[in-house]
């Protein structure tokens, strides 16, 4: 699966698993959750934080969060509900 | 008869007019003006009560909370200004605190949502309809809404909340009037409390039904946004917006003293003290404590120690341009909007500091004084985070004032001097929060941060944010660099300092390479750091000798000030704690840089 860490900048996904607990409810607090689409615009290098764009807001998520929000980039996913 | 009217009485005379009724305070009633941060809430503020609170793009500066009245013909309010708030579900202080004053309940509460991010913003406002505060809402930067192409049906989003919408541009001032008419129609809304889910399904449905969003082209500004968190040019933003700043801060700064403030005090000031002086007969008790030490013959007014004299010209004139000009750039970046950005360009080195990339701000400020640096590490969520990051202000972020110092007294022998000074801090910045990341137990939180869009700042409100810093400096700093000034005098009449000098004398010349007279300016830069290093000047010190004396000065102990806010923020067992390791930082860093120097010179 991908997730915002991995995710190709960018490119949109929509928001299909988040971290549970605290992390989450501060992601939430600023409107990501699952079903949410996003873009990726960047993520800085040495492990540093990624950055969307969360309806029409940036967002800066810190690198151990945003390996942990699961995303389906735009496409892929209508793709391998066809083959299945 | 008109001239004979006794309606007023005669005070004073028995049974002319009625005893006074003690009427209930009219301003009882409170308003609450609620929203998330980094929509406009100060600016209602300001504009509401007329009282200029601090407004600023980043969470934090309003922490606790500012209070203001509102007088409309007929009643007053408290308008209360909660701190800025995603979530009644606190997860973090500023929430806490936003959360407490709400359910404390009011007659009103006005809660501001940004237009431009409608679906988070509704988060709150459900929360707090949820909780039967009687509402109304303002929909704020509509223009801004409107510019990216989201479009808000007002008159629906009123029925769907059932409760009054009015759309506001609260820089421009537009709809105040209208939210100020109809504050009388504020009702609960028809909402009962559920859980997040239900309530995020709730917005689903509303934003659905009043939201049109258009596709609109990319501008420069989202561009320009992009650039400053991107991977690479990211960082070569941050270094270029950091460099500019210092080259301006020292340009500006140097500039006020050469050609404003330093001829100001030479022209007409000087005067008047060698006139005092000389009628004084340039020696007394009286000529000790306002003129001073005559050095040479003359007023020094870095070295004489006057009140008059050094008390003045140390803040007014070494220091004051510095805080002016440091200010300036940091409201400038403030309020266009760059903080945010820096910390994602900070985080992945803070975050091994055990920091994340938001400690930047509380930093940067601590730069200017660290007393709001250190108040502003409560953004920070973790007590083990805000001991790091206060401590590390305190010891290794130099003050504004103490800055000034450091290059004017260091800057004449050559800057090299001055980057020794700068390199040893920032490394020690580096290593001992490594140290301290190891050697605490828990772990660096994650940096999880909405990034505001680039505003253009608005000249009167950088006016207004310089003039309260400003104010606030020359109130808090003058009386204490006198009060300084006075008692270092004092100390030194009654021979405290050489006594202290004596006793310290080996650690001094042994570890320090100083001399034992340095110890007293060292110790004394408990009260201020500036006035200390002014101390350090008479003491015929080697540039060498200065930069390992301003290192130790620097890194020891907080000022009077800092400690106290330390002592608030982090209690009395961890100040203990922070102040032990300042003092070794201090000692193994200005030992270091001795032995590199003696090294250096063998």
């Amino acid at each position: 699966m991908s997730t915002l860490e991995t995710l190709k900048n960018g490119l949109d996904a929509t928001v299909i698993s988040m971290p549970s607990g605290e992390c989450r409810r501060r992601l939430e607090a600023l409107g990501l959750r699952e079903g949410k689409r996003v873009r990726k615009i960047s993520g800085m290098p040495f492990c540093g934080p990624v950055t969307v764009l969360l309806d029409g807001r940036q967002i800066a998520i810190g690198h151990g969060v945003a390996c942990r929000v699961g995303v389906a980039v735009e496409g892929a996913e209508e793709r391998a509900s066809a083959g299945r | 008869m008109s001239g004979c009217r006794d309606s007023k009485g005669c005070p004073g005379c028995p049974g002319s007019s009625l005893p006074p009724v003690d009427p209930k305070d009219p301003c009882d009633d409170r308003i609450l003006l609620i929203g998330n941060p980094n929509v406009g809430k100060s600016v209602f503020f300001t504009r509401l009560t007329g009282v200029h609170a601090m407004s600023s793009n980043y969470p934090g500066t309003t922490v606790g909370f500012s209070e203001g009245r509102l007088r409309l013909p007929h009643r007053c309010f408290r308008l209360i200004d909660v701190p800025g708030a995603y979530t009644l579900d606190p997860t973090n202080e500023a929430e806490e605190v936003a959360r407490r004053i709400i359910d404390e309940g009011a007659e009103v509460a006005l809660i501001v949502v940004d237009a431009t991010a409608l679906e988070r913003n509704l988060f709150l406002a459900l929360q707090t309809l949820e909780r039967g505060v009687p509402s109304v809402i303002a929909l704020n930067m509509v223009d801004e809404a409107r510019h990216k192409g989201i479009f808000v049906d007002v008159a629906a989003l009123e029925r769907e909340l059932g409760v009054p919408v009015v759309p506001t541009v609260a820089v421009s001032g537009q709809g105040m009037r209208e939210i100020v008419n109809r504050l009388g129609e504020a009702r609960p809304g028809p909402f009962e409390p559920t859980d997040p889910d239900g309530r995020w399904r709730r917005i689903g449905k509303i934003v659905h039904a009043v939201q049109r969003v258009e596709h609109r082209h990319h501008t420069l500004r989202d561009r320009l946004e992009d650039l400053s968190v991107d991977r690479h040019w990211g960082g070569v933003i941050g270094a270029l917006v950091l460099a500019f700043s210092l080259w301006s801060i020292r340009w500006v700064g140097e500039g006020l003293i050469d050609t404003l403030l330093d001829p100001l005090y030479e022209t007409f000031w000087m005067p008047l003290l060698e006139r005092l002086s000389g009628s004084l007969g340039g020696e007394g008790l009286l000529h000790y404590f306002l003129i001073g030490n005559l050095i040479d013959g003359a007023i020094d007014p870095e070295q004489s120690f006057g009140l008059l004299s050094t008390g003045l010209y140390v803040p007014l004139v070494m220091v004051l341009p510095y805080i002016v000009a440091f200010y300036a750039m940091l409201s400038f970046l403030e309020d266009l909007g760059y903080l945010p950005r820096l910390a994602v360009v900070f985080d992945s080195l803070l975050h091994r500091l055990g920091l994340h990339g938001y400690a930047i701000v509380p930093t940067l400020l601590g730069v200017g004084c660290n007393v709001p640096g250190i108040l502003a590490t409560r953004v920070l969520e973790s007590p083990r985070e805000r001991f790091i990051a206060a401590t590390l202000i305190s010891v290794a972020v130099p003050c504004a004032s103490l800055q000034a110092m450091i290059v004017g007294s260091l800057g004449p022998w050559g800057i090299r001097y001055v980057a020794f000074v700068y390199l040893t801090l920032i490394l020690s910045w580096v290593l001992l929060g490594r140290i301290l990341h190891k050697a605490l137990p828990g772990y660096s939180p994650e940096l999880i941060v909405e990034i505001p869009p680039y505003r253009v700042p608005s000249l009167k409100g950088l006016g207004v944010k310089l003039w309260f810093r400003v104010k606030d400096f020359l109130v808090e700093a003058i009386p204490l660099v006198l009060g300084g000034v006075l008692l270092v005098d004092l100390l030194y009449m009654a021979g405290v300092i050489p006594a202290m000098a004596a006793f310290l004398s080996p650690l001094f010349r042994g570890l320090l390479g100083l001399p034992p007279e340095a110890a007293g300016p060292i110790l004394l830069g408990f009260l201020r750091k500036d006035v200390a290093v002014g101390l350090l000047l008479p003491l015929g010190l080697t540039p060498r000798q200065m930069v390992v004396a301003v290192v130790t000065l620097a890194m020891t102990f907080p000022c009077i000030a800092t400690f106290i806010v330390l002592w608030k923020e982090l209690g009395g067992k961890k100040t203990a704690a922070s102040i032990a390791i300042m003092i070794a930082t201090a000692l193994v860093a200005g030992g270091l840089l001795n032995l590199l120097f003696s090294l250096a010179e063998a």
